[in-house]
């Protein structure tokens, strides 16, 4: 038992925001999409950035940076959206620069520590030490919580 | 036997076939004479045992078993039908619509049944229930009738008045015994083509064997038909003999005398015990009833049988994929026309424009193949009022007018709970006990009326009910309790506003919580419901008249009629369905109300919405414009002008959702996907109205 769990990897994409990395599990992540032109949803928060369309689904974007309160950034030629799938559906994340797919043995991953950076540690599932990199993995349902009746009652 | 090719089947088929039981049991209880509806169950309930022991779900053959037997002693008029009876056999038809439900989730369909089993078997022995019954020693006061012809036919009294009146109006009764040939391979084949000449020239009224056993080919060489005809007995000898493999086709005329001596014969035999050679028992009290029902029954047969259309069962997710296919298909029209607008090239736009009008055809069959009729909702609703009612110890009848109106299969699955939670405010708030009823000179049976009707691109749903309706003062006063209204402005509230009230969260007016309705859920829920697929719901009530509940929906929710409006840059779709019409005002002409912008719009003062405001757009850059682009919408009767800053035309767009993960947002109920590739948001216009 305890050998096949030592053994087994898992696959993550890495990328990048404000130069550290973060990975999420590739068996979530559907796609990766260069520049794609977002609509305005209003009356949302600000890390909702709007909605596209991905080949025929209209599909939320969610700006990572924003949603960890970090500083803004316009979208440049490195930046882009991975498309997640999660609870059923889609979701964009807009990252600085998505570059690398990697096994990450399971042993790896510890708990987070204490202090990780500025990133709300709610939204962090664990942390994976590979080589020299530090992985900070995200947990996606804390970050991708369902916009609720936020300011549907402010009207 | 590997038999899970055919689960699918058989669940759709018992369910239909318990539906079938669950409303003709309805009508047998309105109408307990009716021995042509004791058929109709017992068919369903037959079929559905052969389908079951079939599939080797015991326990569904053994109760249908039982209550076929049941069927059969009140078919054979052995017992009669009570309500107490009913109950047992509607309990067993919820036991079958229990076990069905728990095969289609996977389970093996196993309940003890043995309880019923016995209830059942003590009905059909025709001993008393648990509660004491006098409509067992009905039985024993029946008369028997027996008669036997020449030819070894029985008769009933029934067949034998049949007979008599029909010779008055010059119909001859012949008893046509067909012999077929030893080596006659397919009986059951002669027997039909025997049949489709013979009720070519008449009505056949009986058959020796039965019809049953004729079509299980359980009789040897011989059967005889009894017909009613105007034709010569020789002609139809010659007809039927033309049928191969047929050996001998003998015709007796039965006269009146010959049935004025069997009927002696019978009064004779009554006074001797009566022999027993076949179960043909009829009361004697029961026999004019009975004759009409026979007659109606014939006549329902013979329309089924012409009814037949050709039909095939498609699963449902072929459709939606179809559905979805053909979605994809109108976003890529949508980009061709634009395309061939900018073009201006004649012959792209012609061939754009035949496409455009093929796929608009398409796009209707399509919503057609998915459209469903409300019965599929409604036939439950029988059942549960009966239950209700009883329940409640009210009388209710409940009236389905409409039942055929079709509705998209969506929406179809969304309506049922809101209107069972209509209905069970109907019987429980609506309808008063009886004893109150007639102390108010009502009549003791209250009346729940569901009607569905289309007009224009709707459909409505009403709930109509002769109960109580809706206190003004009880309303009013729990409004204001609940802090949903100042008692300011109780007083200037209209009564159908009022009215209203009662679907606003947070409001329940039952004195105490039943089992039946006020669970704390209220009726807002059903409002939120109603409106989540787009549509709208009203109440009509008279104070002591009674209370109209109306539902509007669209037809479809999937393709629908958008007007594109421009605002900062920014495309939004309003619904077609929503608009009463595109204005456009000078800035002079806007009033303000207490901070509220209105306009005066033929007579009323409509108030108006920046749509800019309401999506928090930064750019304001037309407010010098002395003009202004607004769109009326309405929301039930209240009018709304939403000021945008241009118009761009009108289009068919698919709605898509926003997604699980943006699950409300205010003042938009979807997005879809336009021409150019572009999302563009669809404006709630329910929400911008208060």
């Amino acid at each position: 038992m305890t050998n096949a769990i030592e053994v087994s990897d898992m696959k993550v994409i890495v990328f990048q925001l404000m130069n550290k990395e973060y990975a999420i599990g590739i068996d979530v992540v559907e796609s990766i999409e260069k520049s794609l032109s977002i609509t305005r949803v209003p009356r949302m928060p600000s890390y909702v950035k709007g909605v596209l369309n991905l080949r025929g689904v209209v599909t939320p974007v969610v700006d990572l940076r924003e949603r960890f309160d970090m500083e803004t950034k316009e979208f440049d030629e490195t930046s882009c959206i991975i498309i997640v799938s999660h609870a059923d559906s889609e979701v964009g994340l807009i990252v600085d620069d998505a570059n690398d797919v990697m096994d990450v043995p399971t042993s790896a991953i510890g708990p987070q520590p204490e202090v990780v950076g500025s990133v709300e540690s709610e939204f962090i599932s664990g942390v994976a030490k590979v080589d020299k990199r530090l992985l900070v993995m995200l947990n996606l349902d804390k970050v991708l919580q369902p916009i609720k009746k936020a300011n549907a009652d402010e009207f | 036997m590997d038999v899970s090719q055919y689960l699918d089947m058989f669940i759709e088929e018992s369910k239909e076939h318990l539906q079938a039981c669950s409303e003709q049991l309805l009508a047998l209880e309105n109408d307990p004479d009716d021995l042509a509806i004791v058929n109709e169950v017992f068919r369903a309930a037959h079929t559905l045992k052969g389908m079951s022991a079939t599939m080797g779900y015991e326990d569904i053959a053994d109760l249908t078993h039982k209550m076929e037997n049941v069927l059969d002693a009140i078919r054979n008029s052995k017992i009669n039908v009570t309500t107490e009876i009913l109950d047992v056999v509607f309990e067993a038809v919820d036991d079958l619509e229990l076990m069905v439900q728990d095969i289609e989730s996977g389970g093996d369909g196993k309940k003890d049944v043995s309880k019923l089993v016995d209830t059942l078997n003590r009905i059909e022995a025709g001993q008393p229930l648990d509660l004491a019954e006098d409509s067992v020693s009905a039985t024993t006061e029946e008369a028997l009738i027996e008669v036997v012809t020449s030819t070894g036919v029985q008769y009933d009294e029934f067949e034998l008045t049949v007979i008599s009146q029909s010779a008055e109006q010059g119909f001859n009764a012949l008893e046509i015994t067909v012999t077929l040939r030893e080596d006659c391979l397919l009986k059951v084949a002669r027997v039909f083509m025997t049949f489709e000449i013979l009720e070519k020239s008449g009505e056949v009224i009986k058959t020796v064997p039965t019809v049953e056993q004729l079509e299980n080919e359980d009789f040897d060489q011989k059967f005889t038909i009894v017909l009613l005809t105007q034709e010569d007995a020789e002609d139809l000898k010659a007809k039927v003999m033309k049928v191969s493999e047929i050996e001998d086709v003998k015709i007796t005329h039965i006269t009146d005398e010959y049935v004025q001596k069997y009927k002696q014969a019978a009064i004779n035999e009554n006074e001797a015990p009566p022999e027993v050679i076949e179960t043909t028992i009829v009361p004697v009290a029961n026999v004019t009833p009975i004759e009409k029902v026979s007659k109606e029954a014939i006549k329902t047969k013979k329309s089924a049988s012409s009814n037949s259309n050709k039909t095939i069962r498609v699963n449902i997710d072929r459709l939606d994929i179809l559905m979805n296919l053909f979605e994809e298909l109108v976003i890529d029209r949508g980009r061709l026309q634009s395309i061939a607008s900018e073009l201006h090239n004649p012959e792209l736009n012609e061939s754009v424009e035949r496409m455009t009008r093929v796929s608009g055809d398409l796009q209707n069959i399509i919503l057609n193949m998915r459209m469903v009729p409300v019965e599929t909702v409604f036939n439950r609703f029988p059942k549960m009022v009966r239950q209700l009612a009883r329940d409640l110890n009210k009388k209710i009848d409940l009236e389905i007018v409409g039942a055929e109106t079709e509705l998209d299969r969506t929406v179809i699955d969304e309506i049922g709970d809101p209107l069972v939670h209509l209905i069970r405010n109907a019987l429980d708030h609506g309808i008063e006990m009886p004893e109150e009823r007639i102390a108010k000179g009502k009549p003791e049976v209250g009346t729940v009326t569901l009607r569905a009707y289309h007009s224009g691109n709707h459909v409505f749903i009403e709930l109509e009910d002769d109960g109580a309706g809706v206190n003004r003062e009880r309303v009013v006063g729990k409004a204001i309790e609940k802090g949903i209204i100042s008692p300011e402005a109780a007083d200037s509230l209209t009564n159908k506003q009022v009215a209203e009230l009662i679907l606003a969260s947070g409001f329940s007016t039952a004195a105490s919580i039943t089992d039946v309705s006020g669970r704390g859920v209220g009726l807002d829920v059903v409002k939120n419901t109603i409106e989540s697929l787009g549509g709208h719901i009203s109440i009509d009530s008279t104070e002591g008249k009674g209370s109209l509940f109306q539902v509007q929906l669209p037809l479809t929710l999937s393709i629908i009629s958008v007007m594109l409006v421009e605002l900062d840059q920014e495309i939004y779709a309003i619904p077609l369905s929503s608009i009463i019409e595109t204005a456009i005002i000078q800035k002079s002409d806007i009033l303000n109300a207490h901070n509220q912008p209105v306009i005066d719009f033929r007579g009323t003062i409509v108030p108006l919405v920046d749509l800019k405001d309401i999506f928090e757009m930064k750019n304001r850059s037309n407010e010098e414009d002395e003009f202004q682009s607004i769109v009326i919408v309405r929301k039930g009767e209240s009018l709304a002008g939403l000021v945008v800053d241009s118009f761009i035309g009108q289009q068919e767009i698919v709605l898509k959702s926003l997604g699980e993960y943006l699950q409300s947002v205010f003042a938009i109920s979807g997005a879809t996907i336009l021409g150019n590739g572009q999302v563009a948001l669809i404006v709630d216009c329910n929400a911008l109205i208060k």
